[in-house]
């Protein structure tokens, strides 16, 4: 028992952790392109592998196609997320995506748009959380873990976009893949049990005028990646610096 | 310490129901399996560790996104949900008889769907019934 008792002090082992270390430099260096790496790419999509921080999604919605009393994206949530409950009072109703309606008072010009969770990179929802149950995925997109949520409801206070919402209900008809319940708050989850199957958002497959747009911020070969470098959009009240995923165009 | 104290909880609870059970007789938990033999794990494992393996995979699914996990409720659900009743809830259910008989409470259900999807009616049933 002479032998030092503490891994880190033991002189092999710290020799074989730095060929270790080494040999996962090496493999590393397999570039396919200048700054694409074998091993990213099949680590970003290997379905075992889980949400990586290679990737951050990210959604662009042009305000100049989205029609004025449309709702589909809001009906495509309900469906998707088993939103279906009946409230007594409407401001207790759960709100994932909303529609909003905007018009400049002096040139009359209108927009329509939905809003929902802007999926911060600094969100504001995770700082304020008590538990630790608001949280950030390594793919950026924000979640509310109900099984440590206590209903204090603090990040529906910090999030500047009205975002999340209170289950005041006892809820029966949820959607097997989307556990949703009484004395827990909620938000858009950018429909992560899709988009961990390679889907896309409900609401972006439904928006029958195609102007939500949903892909991978960092991939500079995404559409949206493309598109967010070429053309102007809009970060919703920019000067808080949260770096949303969500962008709008033409507001 | 805890230890010590789990043993003596149940060594009084033993000394306390032991003359109850002689007489009245607290009702074993009937149990359908309606897939035997399909189950992840051998039965003694499932029944000390269910709890153990669906915190873990619950963790791992919600906050990594890691959705290939063995120990799933939905999986669970899909076997163990009665035939007649579609559940795993409900008199005679698979996990609400157990829990009853030990006295656990069970929170799952407060968010989860105990029904399983292949029984599932109303407005969302279309949808959780997609393969």
């Amino acid at each position: 028992m002479n032998e030092p008792r503490d891994p880190v002090d033991n002189p092999s082992r710290r020799g074989f952790v730095g060929a270790a270390a080494a040999a996962g430099a090496g493999l590393g260096v397999l570039a396919l392109a200048p700054g694409l790496h074998l091993v990213e790419v099949s680590e970003a999509n290997a379905p075992s592998a889980g949400a990586s921080s290679k990737v951050r999604w990210g959604m662009l919605i042009d305000t100049n196609k989205c029609s004025s009393g449309c709702d589909a994206c809001v009906k495509a949530c309900a469906s998707e997320n088993g939103i279906n409950e009946t409230v007594r009072d409407p401001r207790q109703a759960s709100q994932w995506i909303r529609k909003i309606e905007l018009k400049e008072p002096r040139s009359g010009r209108e927009h329509s748009l939905p809003m929902m969770c802007q999926h911060c990179a600094h969100p504001p929802c995770v700082d304020v959380c008590p538990t630790g149950a608001s949280m950030k995925r390594a793919d950026g997109i924000v979640l509310v873990d109900r099984h440590t949520c206590i209903g204090c409801r603090y990040c529906m206070l910090a999030c500047p976009y009205k975002a999340r919402s209170f289950v005041h209900l006892r809820l029966t008809e949820q959607n097997p893949e989307v556990p949703r319940g009484i004395g827990c708050v909620e938000s858009c989850t950018f429909c992560v049990q899709r988009v961990d199957k390679g889907l896309k958002p409900a609401c972006v497959e439904a928006c029958p005028e195609g102007a939500m747009l949903f892909g991978d911020l960092k991939d500079p070969n995404s559409e949206i990646a493309r598109r967010i470098a070429q053309e102007k959009t809009t970060q919703v009240r920019g000067d808080l610096r949260l770096d949303l995923g969500v962008r709008y165009q033409g507001i | 310490m805890a230890i010590m104290k789990r043993t003596l909880v149940g060594l009084a609870a033993i000394l306390l129901l032991a003359p109850i059970c002689a007489t009245a007789g607290v009702p074993k938990p009937n149990l359908t399996i309606e897939n035997p033999g399909q189950c992840i794990a051998p039965v003694q494992e499932m029944r000390v560790n269910h709890m153990k393996m669906l915190n873990h995979s619950r963790d791992r699914a919600l906050r990594q996104g890691v959705r290939t996990e063995k120990a799933n409720l939905i999986g669970c659900i899909d076997c163990h949900a009665s035939k007649e009743t579609g559940s795993v809830m409900g008199k005679g259910g698979f996990c609400e008889e157990c829990h009853t008989y030990t006295a656990v409470k069970l929170d799952c259900w407060d968010c989860h769907q105990p029904k399983s999807a292949r029984f599932r009616t109303g407005a969302a049933a279309a949808e959780g019934a997609k393969p």
